[in-house]
């Protein structure tokens, strides 16, 4: 089980969507991957993904100046 | 079906790109939707930016859309490569900038190059034959089809009965007859199938789906060719002309005036990009300066700050003046009188 972490920082949807996306692209069932943003949409979108995709989000923490959100990749395929 | 066949839908977030995946997932074809992010989209920017829109709950609508659908969304980056359409294209602007024939084209030939690549079979536009006049018309779906390099294997539900048969009607992988024949510019026939298939809350743009059908948002676009004398851009610039005030002063600069907390904070992260300046003794907007910045165009844009600010009225307003290397210092001006300020300086 490998983790990620994402830089998306500074980037406005869907890009941080779409970083979050290639990210899991490499990962296997069951990988972490973490997603650090400034763009407060990500708190909908990320999940949104995640959820048509089949993705976990296990966590978000928000910050003052960034948001975190934690992904358990799910079935791939 | 043991081994549905595989389309790929081009999903907008609009409500003609989710009836079309929709109409085709009713025959039993897997559907997988791709949305194309080409830095013009409506989509997020403006809300996460400006604050009074953050009132309203944040929605991507082309996941939105996928939701609702309980498919994929796969959505692309094509930044770099959408500049030569938005640039050059092949069958000139609609009303502003807007190339929607050569978008349309490109979109639907990445559409194409994604399906070979997964091994999917075709792909499902939302498009209707008169809809929208330039790429919507029964003369240019042909054109699409082919300049894109999709040909056969593109299929427009809500209106194919008005188009020849596509591969996947000639193959039965589609059933013609459960397909549409929707024409023209009314919008009754997809509301009336939103509500047969329960859809509520679809979103319904005005114009279409990017910033280039947006008169003042092609007008700022335009200047920045212009007093460039070139029509390259990046991201930054073309996300830049979505904030704030722009005024040119003078032939070789502009400033842009963040109009509130939100404007003002989205630039802070452009500070070292431009030589910037925000006033000090009252609370006043957050400036970029673009372009030549020489001693006059800093005092000349110093006393523009300190008319947008709480101290427009006052005798003097003292302005912090940032150059791109982090230094600073500090200027006393007078604010300029309202009537001094041309119209035209307005982009
Ligand atoms: S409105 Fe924008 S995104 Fe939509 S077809 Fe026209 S140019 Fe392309």
């Amino acid at each position: 089980m490998s983790e990620t972490r994402v830089d998306a920082r500074n980037l406005l949807c869907p890009m941080p969507v779409i970083r979050t996306q290639d990210a899991v692209a490499g990962c296997a069932p069951g990988d972490r991957v973490s997603v650090w943003c400034t763009d407060p949409g990500v708190v909908y979108d990320i999940p949104a993904w995640c959820r048509v995709h089949g993705h976990a989000v296990c966590d978000i923490r928000q910050g003052e100046n960034e948001i975190i959100i934690e992904i358990q990749v799910g079935e791939t395929d | 079906m043991n081994n549905p066949r595989k389309a790929v839908a081009l999903i907008s977030g609009g409500l003609d790109s989710l009836l079309a995946a929709r109409v085709v997932m009713e025959q039993g074809v897997h559907v997988e939707g791709i949305n194309f992010f080409t830095g013009f989209c409506v989509e997020g920017h403006t809300h996460a930016i400006r604050e009074k829109d953050r009132a309203r709950p944040k929605r991507n609508n082309a996941l939105w859309s996928a939701e609702q659908l309980g498919i994929k969304l796969h959505i692309v980056d094509i930044i770099e490569e959408y500049k030569d359409v938005v640039i050059n294209p092949k069958h000139g602007y609609g009303a502003n900038l807007n190339p929607c024939l050569d978008c349309k084209i490109f979109m639907v030939n990445k559409a194409h190059e994604w399906l070979e690549a997964h091994g999917f079979d075709f792909i499902i536009t939302g498009e209707v034959i008169g809809q929208r006049p330039m790429s919507q018309r029964k003369d240019t779906m042909p054109v699409v089809a082919r300049d894109s390099g999709a040909g056969d294997r593109l299929v427009r539900p809500l209106c194919a009965r008005n188009l020849p048969p596509t591969l996947p009607e000639l193959e039965g992988w589609l059933d013609r007859d459960k397909l549409f024949g929707f024409n023209g510019r009314s919008r009754k026939p997809q509301m009336a199938l939103a509500a047969q298939y329960g859809f509520e809350d679809y979103a319904q743009p005005a114009g279409g789906c990017c910033f280039l059908t947006d008169k003042q948002y092609s007008v700022k676009l335009e200047d920045l060719w212009k007093t460039r004398g070139t029509r390259e851009y990046d991201l930054d610039d073309i996300m830049l002309l979505k904030v704030g005030r722009h005024l040119r002063p003078r032939a070789d600069f502009k400033m842009i005036v963040g109009r509130e907390e939100g404007e003002n904070r989205f630039m802070e992260g452009y500070r070292k990009r431009f030589v910037h300046m925000i006033p000090v003794s009252h609370v006043g907007p957050l400036v970029l300066l673009d372009g030549e910045i020489d001693d006059a165009a800093i005092e000349l844009a110093a006393r523009l700050t300190a008319r947008f600010s709480k101290g427009r009225d006052a005798e003097l307003v003292t302005i912090e003046v940032n150059n791109r290397k982090g230094g600073s210092h500090r200027l006393d001006v007078t604010p300029i009188p309202a009537d001094e300020i041309p119209a035209d300086w307005y982009i």
